[in-house]
């Protein structure tokens, strides 16, 4: 062990300061006034989410405004809030980690919130090329001031992030190119006449999408890149940007014998396989509401929910309810439009317990799709759809049986949604 | 202790679909009627003929707030209304699938996110309601008012299961405070703890247990006492309808009729319920207690029921209250005048007290049960007030529920046939028109 040049102790240790970590926080207040807590993180500022950064990189919010909580509410609450406080060595028998400054915290539970990195295909020529992603606010910032004088840009990916950072780039007047490897984008969210319809309104706004090819090779060029195709196509341009996917911060935890798979292993109560550890958000791979084992559903939603069953459960609050499993739950807003996506929206084909109910209105724009299985709602995605996303995610949520009411539901989901919603759950 | 926040409550019940709460939401909020704009929607059951309703419940711990990124949502810790901030927001939307109640919903003409604000504290939905579906519930005010005060009972106490005593207790001592001495005739009150053991009282305030048949005496000695030594001292009664109605009422009318300062609290739960669950003369017609049996030959009770609040009003009483824990704002607005009224003379009220054991009730439906008492106008509230002359009723029933609705609740009634059902709605009835005239009759 090496020298320290401090130690404190705190009964309640949460590393990360985003959805996850507040909603902990707040749990556990809730139920222990007094209990020693200390939030520790590696950003440089207050806490702020991930999923406002597009809007620092568009300039619609400022960096100033994004803080989900202030230094005031801290104080209120009897918070040690510790920016700027990256963990680099943890010892889970002990009940110690050590900060970059080489402070040592005892703790008594601890809460692992670190969210997730943006992940890094091995591409041919990475290592020689300058890249930007989309994860911290010093990124966000980054790329915000670089769009100010760059004229082009290639996002690589395909999801949400990929999608709304071309959109962006697009808004400030850059030739934006997404380079998609599948025939079609968004797969993980929506089927491919709902994403080929978005596509469509990206490109009406100026986006170029190069679908269908993966990369074969990316260099330097010009002062900015280029990038060879699967297909032959090279394209060029003075930003890269990678938005491939996120993956768990967890390399802290080298050397620990805590169990992990892709991210932190948890069970419906956030408890990791080390007593008095819980992991939750983004970095926690928990049971899946569909899936048998365990997923990474890294979205907002359900880093708010778990972080606040943690927090529970590490204060002992007899009001917990397990965990119900992670789903897709995605809100989609682009040049204009909106749309969502919740559970297994990307089902195309009906079968024997599979029902899949589709409306495409080309004109308007407005796409709605409504799975089910066994008569109970499995997914739903839509696009300019007046819907309640809510209380279809509580109808998945719920495993509410639609027999008596489907043809009422598939022909007016808004009306017989909000109908069940006042005879069940109000 | 967390703090209570006014609330729009929804009757299902009550509403005709008429629609007008949503056009002037509509109205209020875009000067338009065009219901894609309310903040609030009405949901028909065009099937089975009924209403819902989709609104915000400013909820206590609200998903919205949680799950918003731009911190555009935030709780009013004064109104306990959810501020949808504009300036911050970025219409993500994640709000609209956090709500499980499509009380934040994005507008299909501004795609904007909206949601109920309360009106600040005056909501155009409820004063548009004509059917009365629509109430605004202030109550949290009380619980604001006097959560703070202290709780003047003991922490643990010995009553049966879902006991309206308890309740009672701990709000009427909240409101009439610390400076009291307090009376508990033999009964139920001092039976949970009230007295205490060992020495120990159960309340924070002085307390002693008189005999059954001197309460009122015991008080109106040591009230003069006190006025004689210059001490301002609320003397207060907690008795039951036996050491009211019947054993105490020889002392009690005595001290009316002098008015003696006090506050007389009666807690008729309708028998002896301490000691078996005997007869008393509050007992209504055709109730079971163990004295008057149902069987073969006896059918409950023979004999109607003494209406002692109107009796403490002949006796010329500074105030006198009918009250129910059901109507709790009501209480504690009686509470207030009964205070005041004790200063010049007695104050009586009759606080109707459903007994889960004694009259064979699931504990659980005790607050239902005063309700329904209430609304089927068994238990009229109402005050009277000396200086005033006048009897008010201070909930009044416009279409009251037959007295069935109220019996079929409660074991001790359940032998009851149609003829002695409707002998008690008559008497019922009766009662309301002796009431209405001491309404018109000025004194």
């Amino acid at each position: 062990m090496q020298d320290t040049t401090r130690i404190s102790d705190t009964q309640y240790l949460i590393i990360g300061s985003s959805h996850a970590g507040i909603a902990a926080l707040e749990a556990i207040r809730l139920l222990d006034e007094n209990g020693s807590i200390t939030m520790v993180t590696r950003e440089d500022s207050l806490p702020y989410s991930p999923t406002i950064l597009p809007y620092v990189i568009s300039g619609e919010m400022a960096p100033e405004v994004i803080h989900l909580r202030d230094q005031s509410y801290f104080d209120q609450l009897s918070i040690n809030f510790r920016s700027g406080s990256a963990v680099t060595c943890i010892n889970l028998d002990e009940k110690w980690v050590e900060l970059e400054s080489g402070e040592k915290i005892n703790y008594e539970k601890l809460l692992l919130a670190t969210g997730a990195d943006a992940a890094i295909p091995a591409f041919p020529g990475i290592e020689s090329v300058p890249y930007q992603v989309v994860r911290t606010l010093e990124d966000a910032l980054k790329l915000r001031d670089s769009i100010q004088t760059a004229k082009s840009a290639i996002v690589i990916g395909a999801g949400l992030i990929a999608m709304h950072t071309a959109e962006n780039l697009a808004q400030s007047g850059l030739q934006a190119t997404l380079i998609v490897r599948r025939q079609v984008s968004l797969f993980a969210y929506f089927d491919g006449a709902a994403a080929r319809m978005i596509e469509h309104i990206f490109s009406d706004h100026g986006v170029t999408l190069a679908t269908g090819s993966g990369v074969s090779e990316i260099s330097a060029a010009n002062g900015g890149c280029q990038v060879s195709l699967g297909s032959g196509k090279v394209i060029s341009a003075d930003l890269l940007l990678l938005a491939a996917g996120v993956r768990p911060r967890i390399s802290y935890l080298d050397g620990s014998n805590i169990e992990v798979d892709r991210g932190i292993l948890v069970n419906e109560k956030m408890q990791t396989s080390v007593q008095d550890v819980w992991a939750a958000g983004d970095v926690a791979q928990a049971p899946g509401f569909f899936d048998t084992g365990k997923t990474i559903n890294a979205t907002l939603p359900n880093a708010s929910v778990q972080g606040r069953i943690a927090g529970m459960d590490m204060v002992k609050d007899p009001a917990l309810k397990p965990y119900l499993g992670s789903s897709g739950l995605n809100t989609f807003n682009f040049f204009g439009h909106h749309g969502f996506s919740l559970g297994l929206a990307t089902v195309t084909e009906s079968t024997d317990d599979i029902e899949v109910n589709t409306v495409y209105l080309p004109s308007s724009q407005c796409y709605q799709k409504l799975v089910f299985k066994n008569n109970r709602l499995v997914g739903v995605s839509a696009i300019n759809a007046e819907l309640d996303p809510g209380i279809l995610r509580e109808l998945i949520q719920r495993q509410v049986d639609l027999a008596d009411v489907k043809e009422r539901f598939t022909s007016a989901p808004l009306d017989t949604g909000r109908l069940l919603m006042t005879k069940l759950w109000r | 202790m967390g703090k209570g926040y006014n609330t729009i409550a929804f009757y299902p019940d009550k509403c005709d679909g008429c629609n007008d709460c949503v056009k002037t939401c509509a109205y209020l909020h875009t000067e338009t009627v065009e219901p894609a704009h309310s903040r609030m929607q009405i949901v028909a059951d065009t099937i089975a003929g009924s209403y819902g309703i989709a609104q915000c419940r400013q909820c206590g711990e609200p998903r919205c707030v949680m799950d918003c990124p731009a911190k555009a949502l935030n709780k009013d810790e004064d109104s306990g209304v959810i501020r949808w901030d504009e300036s911050r927001c970025v219409n993500c939307q994640l709000c609209t699938l956090a709500c499980s109640y499509a009380g934040i919903t994005a507008s299909p003409i501004t795609h904007k996110v909206m949601k109920c604000d309360h009106c600040d504290g005056d909501p155009g939905c409820v004063k548009a309601c004509k059917p009365g579906a629509l109430e605004y519930v202030t109550a949290a005010d009380i619980y604001n008012k006097w959560g703070e005060l202290e709780d003047l009972f003991v922490p643990g106490l010995s009553a049966c299961l879902g006991c309206n005593s308890e309740l009672l207790i701990r709000h009427s001592l909240r409101r009439i405070g610390p400076n009291t001495v307090v009376a508990t005739p033999p009964g139920c009150i001092p039976g949970v703890g009230t007295v205490g053991v060992n020495g120990l009282t159960g309340t924070k305030t002085p307390v002693f247990h008189p005999l059954l048949t001197n309460t009122a005496s015991m008080l109106a000695g040591a009230r003069r006492y006190y006025n004689r030594i210059g001490r301002d001292v609320t003397m207060l009664a907690l008795a039951g309808d036996g050491g009211t109605a019947d054993v105490g009422f020889q002392s009690l009318s005595g001290a009316a009729e002098r008015g003696e300062q006090m506050i007389y609290i009666c807690v008729d739960n309708e028998g002896y319920m301490n000691t078996g669950v005997q007869r008393s003369s509050t007992t209504p017609f055709g109730a079971w207690t163990s004295t008057t049996p149902v069987g073969a030959n006896l059918r409950g009770k023979t004999r109607d029921s003494k209406y002692l609040p109107v009796i403490m009003l002949m006796h010329n009483c500074e105030y006198v209250a009918t009250a129910s824990t059901a109507f709790m704002e009501d209480y504690y607005a009686k509470l207030d005048k009964a205070l005041q009224a004790s200063k010049k003379g007695m104050a009586y009220i009759h606080v109707f007290s459903p007994c889960p054991t004694g009259w064979r009730f699931p504990p659980n439906q005790l607050i239902e049960i005063g309700r329904k008492a209430v609304e089927a106008n068994l238990v009229p509230l109402w005050e009277y007030s000396l200086e005033k002359g006048e009897l008010d009723f201070t909930h009044p029933i416009d279409n009251p529920l037959p007295v069935k609705a109220f019996l079929s609740l409660i074991g001790k009634y359940r032998h009851l046939n149609e003829n002695e059902i409707d002998h008690i709605q008559k008497t019922s009835d009766r009662r309301i028109e002796i009431l209405t005239s001491f309404q018109r009759q000025k004194a």
